[in-house]
């Protein structure tokens, strides 16, 4: 090709460029009987089956509680500067809720509602609050617990794994109620932890799942973005798996499905848009529980005995009526040293200083 | 119990090993004829999600495979079009193919997200794998490990052993004495990338394929980078960059295998240990007797008009 039909190829294909961006520009434009608009911003694709899907499917629910709600989302926004922007972006597009939704966005978030005092936002599991900035999230160590006891009555081999993102105290905590729940039903039971260094790598996940798996597990639970690979792993070799974040993981591996926590943001987002519309938000650190409407636990399969169900639901119960700790003493860590004395208990408020993992569990918390 | 963990940590270390090795013979066979690839992620994505999808859709691995081959040769067209015949810098254009891969694979794999295939499944060998220990060690993969080496000794042999290999080597070190010798530095780059392309694309279908058997947006997640230093490391050589790919493979399987059986190390010195073995082997192995770097590598033929 001459450098002269070259040029002419490339004059050509920038005029077509810009009519496109002429002809689509102002598409959408903004309905006028919107009465509010919520902006939401995801760390990673909202179709990962995981963290990102259930923000995503709230919002959604929340548009179709309350039709005059308007949603604009973003994704794969990177933590930072660029998340600052989309959201500045997203208030001169006249956003006045948003959901910055990763622990990651807490400070850039913080730095933009300082400038815009009027616009409300929401964080999942943040540690500060402004005037204008809300935290929700919800404890999960009991969920944990029982999904302890579900494994703990399904297992063949008393052995589970866990696949985790990185070893922080939430999720040290999250671990360690799970055995403590499988072993309440199972003495013999171990769990066995693998660390990822990562919340997203699928080829690493399905070797750690595979190891595992070598190791003789026959459980495999995971505390990662997605948890599609590790479950799509395991049941391949004919292993029973866990789901976590997101309510509809069951369908990637049903025949070894046991159950799942869940973070059904849907109703409580209906809540926060209502409050933003009839003026009553207000800032407040949210946490809620095994009895709140976003923590749900996942139907179980068809491999869960029904006594393990029974018992599951029972101690839900007492979770919610707080007659039960998932952290009741006597406790020792995984080196011998004695972390909760008999008769007393680790609170649930306590958990971010957790920093060792329990007798029985197979990993290094440091 | 000792068997078994060397059992574990030779199978992962090839299992981890073979699209890093596809990777690395990718960036090797373009940096040879000067041009540098930053934008190997990208084209290791796109074989992936092409790969992943047309496993779904025809039910045949191999055919994933095939169509992620493709698929990363055309892609990786673009980048020669733009460094080749638009002579535009090179990083600079590879970290937009890698951008652009991102962005394109998520799109491509945005409905193919939990599709279940069946993948790329263990092959075995009659008699081979049944020999005890070695059997499970050596004999008991997917077809693209098998193939994995001896294509790494196809490169090393085309570029090493053929007329068209010297003509793409001296394009390499010197394109304006390579074109004075009546080569014709632009269609041996071309078809050096586009050989290139097709190695990455089998790259990422082996990872999703046969690996995680899933897809997951930008679930290479920085081999196309470790690729790329794993080509410095083995100094540009086809038949180092097995040492290479398999060492580091080996590591990142190592620390996995290590964790599940419960060693005392802590995971984040754990996942150091690629790296770390990295440094080591180079400290140890880098007294160069004479420079491996193409000559002209990442600099621009402006023809001879």
């Amino acid at each position: 090709m001459s450098e002269k039909k070259m040029n002419l190829t490339v004059k050509l294909l920038s005029v077509l460029t810009c009519l496109a961006l002429v002809l689509t520009w102002g598409l959408p434009e903004p309905t006028a009987q919107a009465k509010l608009k919520v902006g939401i911003i995801h760390i990673g694709s909202i179709n990962d089956a995981g963290y990102n899907q259930a923000h995503s499917e709230g919002v959604q629910i929340m548009k179709k509680n309350l039709p005059n709600v308007e949603v604009i989302q973003v994704e794969n926004v990177p933590e930072g500067a660029d998340a600052e922007r989309v959201m500045e972006n997203m208030i001169k597009q006249g956003a006045q809720l948003i959901i910055p939704a990763s622990f990651g966005y807490l400070d850039p978030a913080l730095r933009v509602a300082k400038k815009y005092p009027d616009v409300k936002f929401v964080h999942p599991g943040g540690y500060k609050l402004a005037p204008n900035l809300g935290t929700y999230w919800a404890s999960t160590p009991d969920a944990f617990y029982l999904m302890g006891i579900a494994a703990g009555k399904t297992t063949k081999t008393n052995k589970a794994g866990y696949v985790v993102a990185l070893p922080i105290s939430f999720f040290l905590a999250n671990i360690n109620a799970f055995h403590l729940g499988a072993r309440s039903v199972n003495p013999k039971m171990e769990t066995r932890v693998v660390f990822m260094g990562t919340f997203l790598d699928a080829p690493k996940e399905a070797t750690a799942t595979n190891a595992l798996l070598d190791q003789g597990v026959d459980v495999l639970g995971v505390i990662v973005d997605s948890p599609i690979t590790v479950v799509q792993a395991a049941e391949k070799r004919g292993a029973y798996s866990i789901g976590y974040h997101y309510l509809g993981v069951q369908k990637f591996a049903s025949k070894g499905w046991v159950s799942g926590i869940a973070f059904t943001w849907g109703e409580l987002y209906t809540r926060f848009a209502k409050q933003v519309m009839d003026g009553t938000w207000k800032s407040e650190a949210l946490l809620g529980n095994l009895a709140s409407d976003f923590l749900t636990i996942a139907p179980f399969g068809p491999v869960v005995p029904p006594d393990a169900i029974k018992l599951v639901n029972e101690t839900k119960q007492e979770f919610i009526n707080g007659k039960k700790n998932a952290y009741q003493g006597p406790i020792k860590d995984n080196k011998g040293v004695e972390r909760v004395k008999a008769g007393e208990f680790w609170p649930l408020t306590n958990i971010g200083k957790m920093d060792w993992l329990v007798e029985g569990v197979i990993g290094q918390p440091k | 119990m000792i068997i078994s963990f060397l059992i574990s940590i030779i199978s992962g270390a090839i299992h981890s090993g073979t699209p890093l090795l596809y990777a690395t013979l990718s960036e090797t066979v373009g940096e040879r004829t000067g041009i540098v690839n930053l934008g190997l992620e990208g084209i290791m994505l796109i074989g992936a999600v092409v790969g992943f999808t047309t496993t779904v859709q025809t039910g045949n691995p191999l055919l994933g495979v095939l169509a992620a081959a493709l698929a990363g040769g055309l892609f990786n067209m673009v980048f020669g079009f733009l460094v080749i015949t638009r002579r535009a810098n090179q990083l600079a254009s590879g970290l937009a193919l890698m951008f652009c891969g991102v962005g394109l694979s998520a799109m491509i794999g945005a409905s193919f997200i939990g599709s279940r295939i069946q993948g790329l499944n263990e092959v075995r060998i009659p008699l081979f794998s049944d020999i005890p220990i070695v059997g499970r060690m050596f004999f008991n993969y997917d077809i693209l490990v098998y193939s994995a080496i001896p294509v790494a000794v196809l490169v090393w042999w085309l570029m090493f052993r053929t007329r068209w290999g010297l003509g793409l080597r001296a394009v390499g070190e010197n394109p304006t004495a390579a074109f004075a010798a009546g080569k014709n530095p632009h269609r041996l780059q071309y078809q050096a990338l586009f050989i290139a392309g097709i190695l990455g694309g089998i790259a990422g279908a082996h990872l999703s394929l046969a690996i995680a058997k899933t897809w997951a947006e930008w679930m290479t997640a920085g081999r196309g980078f470790i690729a790329v230093a794993l080509v410095i490391f083995s100094k540009w050589h086809p038949l180092r960059a097995i040492a290479g790919a398999l060492l580091f493979g080996g590591a990142i399987s190592l620390q996995l295998q290590m964790q599940a059986r419960g060693v005392p190390v802590s995971s984040f010195l754990l996942d150091m240990l690629p790296y770390v073995l990295s440094l080591v082997v180079l400290a140890i192995w880098s007294g160069a007797r004479r420079h491996a770097t193409p000559g002209s590598l990442g600099r621009v033929f402006q023809g001879t008009e």
